[in-house]
């Protein structure tokens, strides 16, 4: 692999994404895309008792889903990347403490799909790696209760605020396949804007979208008309419409290939989720189940993906602190 | 019956009025000002007790009743006024204990119903 | 205009491009909530006043009474389906402090019932105990000072 231009690898052996999982809560489940997903739960609950240990079985039974389905044995599969929202990262800890694959935990916020994908290509095409398996999670109601309010709280929430997504998302890459291949790898800045409002996220990470987009276009030397698709993780409606205005500003008109998986997972007449979807399990859920099967169709032969995190906690949004966006970006061809 | 037949329907009216307008206030802090909720609680509830101190929140609450005292600066006018109602009878030590004991109903009430609550129910997720 | 060239920039197209919650339809829907929450009050203080209770304990019984069906509302899963349609309309009446110490308790109940529900209860509304009580003592105090001649010091 090869660093070019300022901040893009491009991977000499490109790594192949072998087989995908995506498992998503009950409201997600009544979403257009819901028909692509593998496992659509009933019930947020999924028979545990708390909200948390319900997102580790998420988390637990995608990975074991995705390892199923690629068939390869799971002592085969040299490294575990995956990451979520709740404090510590331990919706993934606690999920897959029983895999018995050599783990890194990582937090790239809602960005953290994309930056395991990043990290566990570079692993594979390293050759520190045969087989790697990366995932990340969201749960709704764990989030609400961490970064918001509790669940049963009379409150309203403001048209720019996104839902987060329940579900995970779960890609298992290896080195010696037919594609769909990550081919660059462009990781992120963080961008900083100084937007404040935690209920307007989309406006906090589409500067940093965007820092990334341009960079890779610089970087590869490719135009958007090269890809089929251009996907951010989870601006939103409020944020997709401002990257389009900020890219459009900047000379470069994304606008009939843009969509974002924040947009995708629901339907914002039916289902009254305001700017969209948003989480970790956003963009991996969008990804693993509705993306990966339109490569597999060869429905699209080219995307950009886009992970877009908003690097905040309860207590720098409490401090008065500004949310620190960034995004990381895979290219996959096939 | 007979206390419906002489349910005096002016003053519900005022009550109904306002009550709705001392929530529209609320609403435009929601709206206008992403205040959460924990704050535009303390809000209401700290003017209040000043509009109760001034002696100013009772004259609002002889007009419209309920309509003053539920929402949330009716409390923060009770508490005021239970303070000033013990300090003219216990002196200093009336300005820490009258407040709470003009409220402690409302108070001892809540904790005790979240208590039971949280006992016999669960959160569950948002279906809209 | 570049709306990246400043913080400032930047905020202000956000602010441009954001849409604005419906102030008019909320207003409405918080009025007539509102007024329907103290409403009731207001004839439960009255079937009070005619069963001869004084004014002071008529207006504790509305609140007791107002928390208990607020509670029983959050309980039920109700409230918030409530306080979404309603906004202000169900926060600002003694429903919404109810529902603010009802709301973590059911929440934090995974946490225990010692440093669950009993620590996290005030979550959202120990700040309104907090103000509220300060703010009483200040107006007491305050209240002394001014009419320290008619008041014996105790």
């Amino acid at each position: 692999m090869e660093k070019i231009g300022s901040q893009t690898i491009r991977l000499d052996n490109p790594v192949t994404i072998l087989e995908t999982a995506s498992i998503v809560g009950p409201k997600e489940a009544q979403g257009p895309i819901a028909k692509y997903f593998d496992q659509c739960l009933d019930d947020e609950f999924w028979g545990e008792k708390t909200w948390e240990k319900a997102e580790s079985k998420i988390i637990k039974e995608t990975v074991n889903m995705a390892i199923t389905k690629s068939k390869i044995p799971a002592q085969n599969i040299d490294f575990c990347f995956a990451g979520d929202l709740l404090n510590q990262c331990i919706s993934s800890s606690f999920g897959l403490r029983e895999l018995n694959i050599p783990f890194f935990g990582i937090f790239g916020a809602c960005s953290t799909f994309v930056e395991g994908l990043c990290l566990g290509s570079i692993c594979v095409d390293g050759n520190a790696a045969t087989n790697v398996i990366c995932a990340a999670s969201s749960h709704f109601c764990s989030a609400e209760k961490q970064f918001r309010f509790p669940l049963e709280l009379g409150n309203q929430r403001p048209p720019t605020a996104q839902w987060t997504v329940t579900g995970a998302g779960c890609a298992v890459l290896t080195k010696n396949g037919q594609g769909p291949f990550i081919t660059h790898i462009t990781p992120g800045k963080i961008v900083d804007m100084g937007i404040k409002d935690s209920n307007n996220m989309g406006a906090a990470m589409a500067p940093a979208a965007l820092d990334t987009l341009l960079t890779h276009f610089k970087d590869t030397g490719r135009s958007p008309s090269y890809y089929d698709a251009i996907i951010t993780g989870d601006l939103g409606h409020v944020g997709k419409e401002i990257l389009n205005d900020l890219s459009l500003s900047k000379g470069y008109n994304i606008k009939s290939n843009y969509n974002d998986c924040g947009v995708l997972i629901f339907d914002k007449n039916k289902q009254d989720v305001h700017s969209g979807g948003s989480g970790c399990g956003c963009c991996a859920s969008v990804f693993s189940g509705f993306l990966f099967n339109e490569l597999k169709q060869k429905k699209y032969k080219r995307i950009l993906l886009i992970a877009t995190g908003a690097l905040t906690n309860a207590t720098s949004a409490q401090q008065g602190e500004s949310i620190p966006g960034i995004a990381h970006a895979v290219s996959i061809e096939i | 019956m007979e206390f419906f037949q002489n349910l005096n329907w002016m003053m519900l009216l005022k009550c109904f009025i306002v009550g709705g307008l001392i929530c529209i206030i609320g609403q435009l802090l929601i709206d206008k000002t992403k205040l959460t909720p924990a704050r535009i609680l303390v809000i209401f509830v700290t003017t209040g007790a000043i509009l109760g101190g001034l002696g100013w929140y009772e004259k609002l609450v002889e007009f419209a009743g309920a309509g003053a005292t539920v929402p949330l600066t009716g409390f923060g006018n009770t508490l005021a006024k239970g303070a000033i109602e013990d300090v003219t009878k216990f002196g200093l030590v009336g300005a820490f204990t009258g407040g709470i004991k003009a409220a402690a109903g409302g108070i001892a009430a809540a904790v005790f119903f979240g208590y039971i609550a949280s006992l016999i129910s669960k959160p569950k997720m948002k279906k809209q | 205009m570049n709306p990246l060239d400043t913080k400032k920039d930047y905020q202000e197209y956000v602010n441009k491009k954001s849409p604005n919650s419906p102030t008019l339809k909320n207003c409405f829907k918080a009025f007539i909530v509102g007024g329907f929450i103290c409403s009731i009050g207001q004839v439960i203080m009255e079937y009070c006043k005619y069963r001869g209770l004084d004014k002071t304990l008529s207006s504790t019984i509305v609140s007791i009474i107002l928390i208990l069906i607020s509670a029983f509302l959050t309980g039920l899963n109700l409230f918030n389906k409530i306080g979404k349609f309603a906004g202000a309309g169900s926060l600002v009446p003694i429903t919404g402090f109810a529902n603010s110490i009802v709301s973590p308790a059911m929440e934090y109940k995974s946490e225990g019932y010692v440093m669950g529900v009993g620590a996290k209860m005030f979550t959202v509304a120990g700040p309104v105990l907090v103000f509220g009580i300060s703010a009483s003592i200040l107006v007491g105090i305050i209240y002394l000072i001014f009419n320290t001649q008619s008041i014996t010091l105790v």
